[in-house]
């Protein structure tokens, strides 16, 4: 029975729903089952939603990115990217999961996030590259498709690198978990042994963006004339 | 300390608040009202979170809520830049544009690497328990005078630009701080044993593979249920790996944890549940399907936790 808030949740990302009402509703009836008196569980809701008020962070860089976007940060970032040759979307993609993967592996788990990097950066230099190479009119599929892998990239280099740093949150919560049930632990090997599926993630994000790549290529054409129109490096 | 989380929040409240106060009168917006209501208690909820009781909150949080289920969140109009003006102060600025953005990072890294238990006087200049996000805060702050000083905007321009930003995500904004709290909610409902229980009956028990391929996948699926695989791996881990991984057959606690997190990751991946990483980005993006940036990853997700479920098989044999 308790199981009925996850069945809610699911059913409602599968029909659509607003994710916020789904998610209170599965909220309240798993609250209800459980024979809570309602009073305590809207209790509950405004203590967790205090508690979690630093889920907001990304608010704060708001401020100065819309404000550097309204002066054409996005557009200087497309620009500066146009003029290197060996620029591909994959490719640039690629060069920022690295550096975020590698980042995070030291303990800088805040190099990099989707409001400050990404959106103002990452994604407009990615798009730059392959308008620079296949034409300002991109498709909007491929457009999409391009800003969801730098977001991706985003994730995947954070979450496979963080773990092989030893002072990072889930390596002190897995160690304070075996202390509590008498389990002997040590944060280095925990670490150590994250480092295989760190190496496998890159690589097979890697491949990825090679093929991501290469459908661009498929779609669009190997070296597009309006390149060759336009770009004066040629 | 100096400089608590506290601050932090009135920062962000403020950002939310100030722009519903022109999304009040944005005659642009269909449902201005509603809209401006959404974003100023929002605000209101940041700015004074640890002031209002549970229960007064939890109301603030179920009127946003049917704002938003009800359709009450449209957008206006925010005087954006046009393509011309941004070309334009483009080649005023430069690569000078880039200066306030990629001090958002290195200031981050300075304030959360170099003022660990640095104190003036008797107290800590920042928060010490939240030190990274009090960082990043501050590095926003600093990173905002820079450009506006670069761009000799007014400050009002950072509060509608922040608007503009702000109403593109829309309720994502709220959708991590929600489902946070349904993880609470699951969590006290003891959602977690029910499915540990499940995933333990359903394996033999007598096969090392199928317990590692039980544990990962149940780390990966619990991790898609409740977005965060700090909230699996105590249930999965307690369930699963305690007693028949280590108890049975002797498996090393350091590799089990390490891969099984990763296991539990593939999850994260996977999920809208994890809004903060997959659905937030998305309206960032302006992507048309949300779920965009979880369809690219979850090749990638299946493909590493069956290199998670192959490697921790084999260095337990």
């Amino acid at each position: 029975m308790v199981l009925i808030g996850v069945v809610i949740v699911i059913i409602g990302f599968i029909v659509r729903l607003n994710p916020l009402l789904v998610v209170t509703v599965a909220g309240l009836a798993t609250g209800l089952l459980a024979k809570q008196p309602l009073y305590e569980i809207i209790e509950q809701f405004g203590s967790a939603f205090t508690t979690n008020r630093y889920m907001a962070i990304f608010i704060a860089t708001l401020p100065v990115i819309g404000l550097l976007e309204r002066y054409g940060l996005r557009e200087q970032a497309e620009a500066l990217v146009s003029k290197i040759k060996a620029a591909t979307a994959g490719r640039i993609i690629n060069v920022y999961l690295f550096i975020r993967e590698i980042a995070a592996v030291c303990g800088m788990t805040s190099l990099g996030g989707h409001a400050q990097m990404v959106r103002p950066l990452v994604a407009p230099m990615a798009e730059g590259a392959a308008e620079a190479k296949y034409g300002k009119d991109l498709p909007a599929d491929l457009r999409q498709n391009i800003r969801a892998h730098s977001a991706a990239a985003d994730n995947i280099g954070l979450f496979f690198g963080e773990d092989v740093f030893i002072a990072i949150g889930a390596i002190l919560l897995m160690k304070g978990f075996f202390d509590q049930n008498n389990i002997p632990a040590d944060p280095l090997q925990m670490a150590m042994w994250a480092i295989p599926t760190a190496i496998a993630a890159f690589v097979v994000q890697s491949i990825r963006l090679i093929l991501l790549d290469r459908k661009l290529d498929r779609r669009l054409g190997q070296s597009n004339s309006k390149h060759t129109a336009t770009g004066k490096e040629e | 300390m100096w400089i608590s989380m506290e601050w932090i929040y009135v920062f962000l409240g403020l950002i939310a608040l100030g722009g519903s106060l022109y999304t009040f009168v944005d005659r642009k917006n269909p449902r201005r009202f509603t809209s401006g209501l959404f974003f100023a208690l929002y605000g209101i909820s940041l700015l004074f979170g640890s002031i209002i009781p549970p229960f007064a909150m939890g109301l603030i949080v179920i009127v946003m809520v049917l704002i938003a289920g009800m359709g009450g969140l449209k957008l206006g109009s925010y005087g954006e830049a046009t393509a011309e003006e941004r070309q334009q102060n483009r080649q005023r600025l430069g690569n000078w544009l880039f200066v306030p953005a990629l001090l958002i990072p290195l200031l981050t890294i300075v304030g959360s690497l170099g003022f660990k238990e640095v104190k003036i006087g008797e107290l800590f200049v920042l928060d010490q328990k939240n030190i990274t996000l009090v960082s990043l805060g501050l590095a926003t702050l600093i990173a905002l005078l820079i450009g506006m000083a670069l761009t000799k905007s007014s400050p009002l321009t950072p509060v509608k630009e922040s608007r503009r930003l702000l109403e593109a995500i829309s309720w994502a904004a709220v959708l991590p701080q929600m489902l946070a709290t349904l993880g609470t909610i699951f969590t006290s409902a003891g959602v977690g044993t029910v499915v540990s229980d499940l995933v333990a009956q359903i394996i033999p028990t007598h096969s090392l593979f199928w317990v590692v391929f039980a544990y990962c996948i149940g780390m990966a699926l619990f991790t898609m249920i409740m977005g965060n695989a700090f909230a699996a791996f105590p249930v999965m881990t307690a369930g699963i790996a305690i007693p028949l991984l280590i108890g049975q057959f002797g498996v090393d606690a350091n590799h089990l944890a390490a891969i099984g997190m990763f296991a539990g990751y593939c999850g994260t991946l996977m999920t809208p549940m994890a809004a903060n990483f997959n659905i937030v980005p998305a309206a960032l993006l302006d992507l048309k399907d949300k779920n965009h940036v979880i369809r690219v990853q979850f090749p990638t997700a299946l493909i590493l936790l069956a290199f998670n479920i192959l490697l921790l098989y084999f260095i337990s044999l």
